[in-house]
């Protein structure tokens, strides 16, 4: 093998690397060099070791935004999944119906973030919203600036509404590349719906459901925008999850230390995560 | 149970039969009004190109679908209704269906299960159909995990293990690669061989019913065109359609006028002679392209020139277009015969292997 010598190709990558170097290396460097220091502004810097990382760790403030995130994560997944799939089922598969809840299902989708949040504000205020006014003239006490329990109900329902469609639309795509054979080799073999729902759809649909909970959980563990329009956290801290906090942290209080580890801890945790999910979808890759 | 199961043999004389069965979607009429009668312990391949009604004819058999008219005898029995999973018949595809999270084994167990077989049961029948089909190594794999053909096998296998009186394969080795396909179609009819079944195999390919043999039906457009020996069909095509279906290449035709002794192609002045009894006038006549060579073949042969369109060399056997007249012509020799676009070249047709149709296509004599 005769292997020609050429470094100077890795030229060529010098403006790649530039590139990733200031979105990302360099923004990442600033909060780990914030995370080991204090600050009271004017670039005066005192080290303080892992001193955060050990605060955040034990701090109640940050153990409770964490449990209200996988709580709030594990709650829409539970609702959005099943929900999801049984939408996708009983959608169409031929027909003028096919574009109509193509194009409804993916409204929801194409709403921006803010205005989603701005929308079910107005729409669940219980003296002027329809959802909110409606419930309280059937005889439910809502008030979801009021009651925690209220503002859990309307955040969840404000992200399965906005959310569930992108389950909708992956299962029903991967539903839709099932060939017609494999429902009539079920009808001969005698198979319920049941079966053919478990022994055919779901383990054909396996690998969209993985990208749906994959793209489910990261985007719900970073949630901010909706519930920070809708609750802005509250009441009190009812809906505070992990990045409504820690934007709290970091520009409420400039607590900037604290602000940056937490931030660190908060991305090594969906780093593990997506890792988690990486090498469960690669394990049954590596098997076929 | 076993003397039952003899009983049920010596008392039913097996068939299968389609009565007047016609197949309307929307305006579209898929099958014409169509009568065949299969008979137990038999092989029928259905041959015709895609969209001939094939796959639609063998769903109606299967009872996935229903003939918008007409009526299905199985058994002596009026099955027209009758739901899929209360007749006992399986399918195989030319896609490979198989559960995908269920193993070898699960998958060709799974038609015994439903219908709650005993687990020494299944676990007999599953072996000796794996072994039969060459699946006895992987029985605990998934199918993804499988070969193109051994998937195939493995769907054979669920349908041959729970001993149907109808076996229906939808062009099973048309998603198989040429050596597969050789390999398979080689053992298919050992397969069926001491079975109590119909088997109905569909294919779009001349060759997979020759060496298929048993009994074959020309499909056209949602016509039967002919039903019969394979053998026989292949020899004595009824008319110019079947003839054609059943012909890979495709088969020359020609008009010829016929007084006396001599024959003469329309079109230019090759003639021959030939003592077949047909008034004198004129006909038309087919060659298979195998009929047409570089080399005399057959004690009768003509010469007939013509200019090379295209020649493609295919291992053993050489395909030359060539044009004579207004008309292209094809033939296939056998060796490699080299010959160059635009030469002029001749060739020979065994005239002994013609076959003449008079002119509303039917089927005059042969040879």
């Amino acid at each position: 093998m005769n292997k020609t010598l050429n470094q100077k190709a890795w030229y060529f990558v010098i403006p790649v690397f530039a590139l990733v170097a200031f979105n990302a290396v360099v923004p990442l460097m600033t909060v780990v060099n914030y995370s080991f220091q204090e600050t009271f502004g004017s670039n005066v810097f005192q080290w303080e070791g892992t001193r955060w990382f050990k605060e955040i760790l034990h701090s109640e403030r940050f153990h409770a935004s964490l449990g209200r995130q996988f709580i709030f994560t594990f709650i829409i997944l539970l609702i959005q999944l099943p929900l999801g799939i049984a939408i996708a089922l009983t959608m169409p598969k031929k027909g003028w119906g096919v574009p109509v809840c193509l194009i409804l299902m993916s409204m929801p989708l194409l709403i921006p973030w803010n205005v989603v949040g701005a929308m079910w504000n107005i729409f669940a205020l219980p003296d002027i919203g329809f959802l909110g006014n409606s419930l309280n003239s059937l005889g439910f006490d809502y008030n979801f600036t009021q009651q925690s329990g209220d503002a859990w109900f309307t955040t969840i329902l404000m992200d399965v509404w906005h959310w569930t469609s992108l389950v909708v639309l992956l299962s029903y795509a991967g539903l839709n590349s099932i060939q017609p054979a494999y429902y009539q080799a079920a009808e001969i073999d005698g198979a319920s719906r049941w079966d053919v729902f478990r022994y055919i759809e779901l383990p054909k649909m396996k690998k969209v459901l993985t990208l749906a909970i994959l793209l489910r959980f990261m985007d719900s563990f970073m949630i901010y925008t909706e519930p920070f329009v809708l609750t802005g956290g509250g009441p009190g801290n009812a809906t505070n999850f992990l990045s409504l906090d820690l934007v709290k942290m970091a520009l409420g209080q400039f607590d900037l230390g604290p602000a940056a580890a937490m931030s660190l801890i908060y991305f090594l945790i969906v780093l593990l995560m997506c890792w988690v999910f990486y090498s469960l979808m690669m394990k049954d890759e590596g098997r076929t | 149970m076993p003397l039952f199961f003899e009983a049920k043999l010596q008392i039913i004389n097996m068939s299968l039969e389609l009565k007047n069965v016609e197949k309307k979607v929307g305006i579209e009429t898929h099958i014409y009004s169509t009568n065949l009668k299969l008979e137990k312990n038999t092989i029928n391949v259905l041959l015709g190109s895609t969209l001939a009604g094939k796959t639609t004819l063998m769903q109606i058999m299967a009872g996935l679908d229903k003939p918008t008219s007409g009526e299905i005898w199985f058994n002596g029995e009026n099955v027209t209704g009758k739901e899929v999973q209360k007749r006992n018949c399986s399918m195989v595809y030319q896609q490979f269906i198989n559960y995908p999270n269920f193993t070898v084994f699960e998958n060709i167990a799974s038609p015994l299960k439903i219908t709650g077989v005993k687990p020494d049961e299944i676990n007999k029948r599953v072996g000796k159909v794996a072994e039969l089909l060459k699946l006895s190594a992987m029985l605990n794999k998934k199918p993804d995990e499988l070969s193109g053909g051994q998937q195939q096998r493995t769907a054979l296998a669920r349908a041959l293990v729970k001993d149907s009186d109808l076996i229906l394969l939808d062009e099973p080795l048309a998603n198989l690669d040429f050596k597969l396909r050789e390999e398979l179609r080689e053992e298919l009819p050992k397969l069926f061989e001491d079975r109590d079944c119909i088997v109905v195999y569909a294919t779009t390919e001349p060759l997979d019913a020759l060496m298929i043999g048993g009994n074959t039906a020309t499909l056209l457009e949602g016509n039967v065109i002919q039903y019969g020996k394979t053998l026989d069909v292949y020899s004595k095509p009824e008319n110019l359609i079947s003839a054609k279906v059943f012909s890979d290449p495709p088969m020359n035709i020609a008009e010829i006028t016929k007084s006396g002794e001599i024959f003469k192609l329309k079109d230019n002045d090759v003639q021959w002679k030939s003592n077949v009894k047909i008034k004198d006038g004129n006909y038309k006549i087919g060659i298979r392209p195998h009929n047409i060579t570089t080399y005399k073949e057959g004690n009768n042969s003509v010469e007939i020139n013509g200019k090379v369109l295209i020649s493609e060399l295919s291992g053993s056997e050489s395909l030359i277009h060539f044009t004579n007249g207004k008309l292209n012509w094809v033939s296939l020799s056998n060796g490699i015969q080299q010959k160059n676009i635009g030469e002029n070249t001749k060739l020979f047709m065994n005239v002994d292997e013609f076959l003449y149709f008079d002119i509303n296509n039917r089927l005059v004599t042969n040879g």
